[in-house]
C-alpha cells in the first residue's frame, strides 16, 4: 500500500471518529498550551520583579563625603563638605573614568514648601538632568530640570506626585503653577511618575530643583551632600568605584587611601537581593516548566494510549483483512502525526493568546519566550507520537486473532 | 479433476496459562477439495473456532501442519501471511467487523487498497459486489444505518472482493434474523456455484444443510465427517 493510500487512510479514520479525535487533540492543546501560559506568567513575574529593582538604580554608585580631617583630629557632621560641584564635573569629564556612564550631582535638604493656603514640609533636591536617569526616574508631565536651568540657577521645580497631593491636590496638574520655598517662588515645569516606596527616602515626595538653585538660593552651601554615579554595565560596578576612588584621592591630593575625605556605596547589597531573587525565580520556574511538561506530557500519553488501546480490535481486523504490520504502524504512526502536528499548532496559538489575555488583565508584562514554546511542542510532539505508535506496534505484533478477541 | 485446497495434518492447539493447559484442539486431520462446501459443526467449545482461526492464518496451531493451496502455512513470513489472508481467504465473521462509521464502499474497498489495487478499479470492484449481495442503494450508507443482514452480505461482499479461493465463513447467521439467515445461505450457494470453496461454521443443522459436506466436532476432535446428500431446498420446512 502506498504512502500517499495510508496518509488518506488515516485522514479519514481521523475524520470518521470526530469525538476521539477532537479528545485527543483537546488534550494535545491543553498539555502544550497550559506549559506556554504558565512558564510565560513565570517570566512576565520575574521580568517585573527585575524591573521593580532596576528601577532602584541597579548600577548605582553614591559617593558620600566624610568628615575631612586635620592629623588626628576628625571634624564633625557639619565639616562634611568635602564633595563640590567641580567634583562631579571632573569626575564626569576625566578621560581616564572609562566605567561611569552618567553622573549625578546631588545637595538635599528639607524645607518648607507653600503654596496659597497650603504647605508641607519635604525633601528638596537640588539636581542636575542626569538625576532621572540615575534614580530611574521618569517625568509625568512637563519636562525635569534642563542644563539651561542648571547653568542660570533657575528658579523651577519639579515635583514628586505626593507633594502635587499635598499641595494642589489629588488630579491636578500644577505646571506653570507656582510655590514659595524658604522665601523664594519657584515655577513648576514638571511632575514624576509614581514610583511607590514610603517612609525615608520616598521617591514621590520630593521636590526636584537645579542643583545650584539649591546651593546658592536655598540653602547657602558650596559642598554637594553625594554624587550619584551610574556604571557602564553591572560587572563595572567594581572598576567603577576603584576608578573614581583613585581619582577623587588625587584630585584631593590624599596619597592615603585610608585618609579619605569621601565615601563610595554602592548598591551591591541590593545587587546581590537581585540576583538572589532571579535566581530564585529561575528555579521555580523551571520547576512549574516541568510540573507543568510532565502533567500535560501524562495528558497527551493518556489519550493516546487510550485511543490506541481502544483500536486493537479495529487492528486486528485490518490484519485479517491483509493489511501487513508495517502499512498498521504506518497508518498509526500517520494519525498520531497529524493529532499532535494540529493539536501541538492549536495549543501554541491558545497558549499565547492565554498569556496575552492574562497579561492584559493584570496589566503586567507579556513575555512569550521562543524556547518555552520550542520545548513544549517537542515534547508534547514526542510523547504523542511515541504512544500513538507504540500500542499499535504492539497490536500489530499480535497474532490477527488475538489482536480481533482484544477487550 | 479433485485438487485439495485445505489439508490439515494433525493439527493441536493448546492454551497454556499458569495454571490450566487448555486443549482446543486434538489432532485434527482432513482435507478440504477446491469447490466444496463444508458445515463444520459442533457445541460451543468444541475448538471449531480455533480451527477456522487456524484455517484462515488468523491464528498459529502449536503443533501440526497446514498446507493451503500447496504452501506451508508455518514457513510464511507475517507478511506472506497478510497477502493469504488479503487475496487467498475471505473471512466472514460472526460480528461482521465492519469498520465503524465508515461507508459500506470503503468497507469493500479496504482489502483492495491492502492489495494495491487503484482506486478507480477498487471503487468499481465493490459497487459490483455491493450489488451482486443486493446492497447496489446502499453503496453510502455507513455500517450503522443498516440491519444486521444487511452488514452481513456487506461482509460477504468484501470477503469476495479480491475474488479469494476460499471463504471461511465464522458462524455467519449467529447474529442476525432467521429470514435474513435464508438470503445469506442462497448468496453462499451461488458463490459455491461460481467455484469459491466455502467452509463455514454453525451449531444450527439447519443452516449446515445447505452444505454439501458436514464435519462435527467435539471435545476438539472430528468426530463424524459426512456427505451431506439432501441438500434442502431454499423453502423451509418449518418456516
Amino acid at each position: 500500500m502506498e504512502i500517499r493510500e495510508i496518509i488518506s487512510e488515516s485522514l479519514s479514520s481521523l475524520t470518521l471518529n470526530k469525538m476521539r479525535t477532537g479528545l485527543a487533540i483537546l488534550g494535545i492543546v491543553i498539555g502544550i498550551g497550559s506549559v506556554i501560559a504558565l512558564i510565560s506568567l513565570g517570566q512576565a513575574t520575574q521580568a517585573s520583579i527585575s524591573a521593580r529593582i532596576e528601577s532602584l538604580g541597579s548600577n548605582l554608585l553614591t559617593i558620600n563625603p566624610g568628615s575631612s580631617s586635620q592629623g588626628s583630629v576628625r571634624g564633625g557632621a557639619g565639616s562634611r563638605t568635602t564633595l563640590t560641584l567641580e567634583d562631579a564635573t571632573a569626575i564626569a569629564t576625566s578621560p581616564e573614568i572609562t566605567s561611569v556612564k552618567t553622573v549625578s550631582p546631588e545637595y538635599s535638604g528639607r524645607s518648607q514648601v507653600v503654596t496659597g493656603s497650603n504647605n508641607t514640609n519635604t525633601q528638596i533636591i537640588g539636581s542636575t538632568p542626569a538625576y532621572t536617569e540615575v534614580h530611574k526616574l521618569e517625568i509625568a508631565s512637563g519636562n525635569f530640570i534642563t542644563p539651561n536651568d542648571v547653568d542660570s540657577m533657575n528658579k523651577v521645580a519639579v515635583l514628586g506626585p505626593q507633594v502635587v497631593t499635598d499641595l494642589f491636590g489629588e488630579g491636578i496638574d500644577p505646571l506653570g503653577q507656582t510655590l514659595r520655598i524658604s522665601g523664594h517662588t519657584f515655577t513648576v515645569i514638571g511632575t514624576t511618575m509614581a514610583k511607590g516606596g514610603s517612609g525615608f527616602g520616598n521617591q514621590d515626595d520630593m521636590v526636584y530643583v537645579p542643583v545650584t538653585t539649591a546651593q546658592k538660593q536655598l540653602f547657602g552651601v558650596k559642598h554637594l551632600s553625594s554624587i550619584a554615579l551610574e556604571a557602564k554595565t553591572a560587572d563595572l560596578m567594581i572598576t567603577a568605584q576603584n576608578e573614581v576612588g583613585y581619582f577623587l584621592l588625587a584630585r584631593h591630593k590624599l596619597s592615603d587611601p585610608t585618609q579619605a575625605d569621601f565615601s563610595i556605596f554602592s548598591q551591591q547589597d541590593i545587587l546581590n537581593t537581585a540576583s538572589a531573587t532571579t535566581s530564585t525565580f529561575t528555579t521555580l520556574l523551571s520547576g512549574v516548566a516541568a510540573i507543568s511538561l510532565l502533567v500535560g506530557g501524562i495528558g497527551i500519553m493518556n489519550i493516546m494510549l487510550v485511543t490506541v488501546t481502544e483500536r486493537i480490535r479495529e487492528i486486528g481486523l485490518r490484519k485479517a483483512l491483509g493489511a501487513k504490520k508495517k502499512t498498521i504502524i504506518t497508518q498509526f504512526l500517520a494519525e498520531a502525526i497529524i493529532l499532535t502536528f494540529v493539536g501541538g499548532f492549536i495549543g501554541i496559538f491558545l497558549g499565547i493568546l492565554t498569556s496575552y489575555l492574562i497579561s492584559v488583565m493584570t496589566s503586567s508584562l507579556f513575555i512569550i519566550s521562543p524556547i518555552s514554546v520550542l520545548l513544549a511542542f517537542a515534547v508534547s510532539v514526542v510523547i504523542g507520537i511515541i504512544f500513538g505508535w507504540y500500542p499499535a506496534q504492539k497490536a500489530a505484533e499480535l497474532q490477527p486473532i488475538e489482536a480481533l478477541r482484544y477487550e | 479433476m479433485i485438487t485439495p485446497i485445505i489439508i490439515a495434518d494433525h493439527l493441536s492447539k493448546v492454551y497454556q496459562t499458569e495454571a490450566f493447559e487448555t486443549v482446543a484442539l486434538a489432532d485434527v486431520s482432513f482435507t478440504i477439495n477446491k469447490g466444496e462446501f463444508v458445515a463444520i459443526m459442533g457445541p460451543s467449545g468444541s475448538g471449531k473456532s480455533t480451527l477456522m482461526h487456524i484455517l484462515g492464518a488468523l491464528d498459529q496451531p502449536t503443533k501440526g501442519k497446514y498446507v493451503l493451496d500447496g504452501k506451508n502455512i508455518e514457513t510464511l513470513s507475517d507478511d506472506e501471511l497478510a497477502d493469504i489472508r488479503n487475496r487467498q481467504i475471505g473471512f466472514v465473521f460472526q460480528a461482521f467487523n465492519l469498520l465503524p462509521r465508515t461507508t459500506t464502499l470503503k468497507n469493500v474497498m479496504l482489502p483492495m487498497a491492502y492489495a494495491g489495487i487503484p482506486k478507480e478499479k477498487r471503487v468499481a470492484l465493490a459497487t459490483k459486489y455491493l450489488k451482486m449481495v443486493g446492497l447496489g442503494d446502499r453503496l453510502n450508507h455507513t455500517s450503522n444505518q443498516i440491519s444486521g443482514g444487511q452488514q452481513q452480505r456487506v461482509a460477504i461482499a468484501r470477503a469476495l472482493s479480491l475474488d479469494p479461493a476460499i471463504i471461511l465463513a465464522d458462524e455467519p447467521t449467529g447474529n442476525i434474523a432467521t429470514a435474513q439467515a435464508e438470503e445469506i445461505m442462497s448468496l453462499f450457494k451461488d458463490i459455491n456455484d461460481k467455484g469459491h470453496t466455502i467452509v463455514m461454521i454453525t451449531h444450527e443443522p439447519d443452516i449446515a444443510q445447505h452444505a454439501r459436506r458436514i464435519i462435527t466436532m467435539r471435545d476438539g476432535q472430528i468426530i463424524s465427517d459426512r456427505k451431506n446428500s439432501g441438500q434442502v431446498k431454499f423453502t423451509h420446512s418449518h418456516q
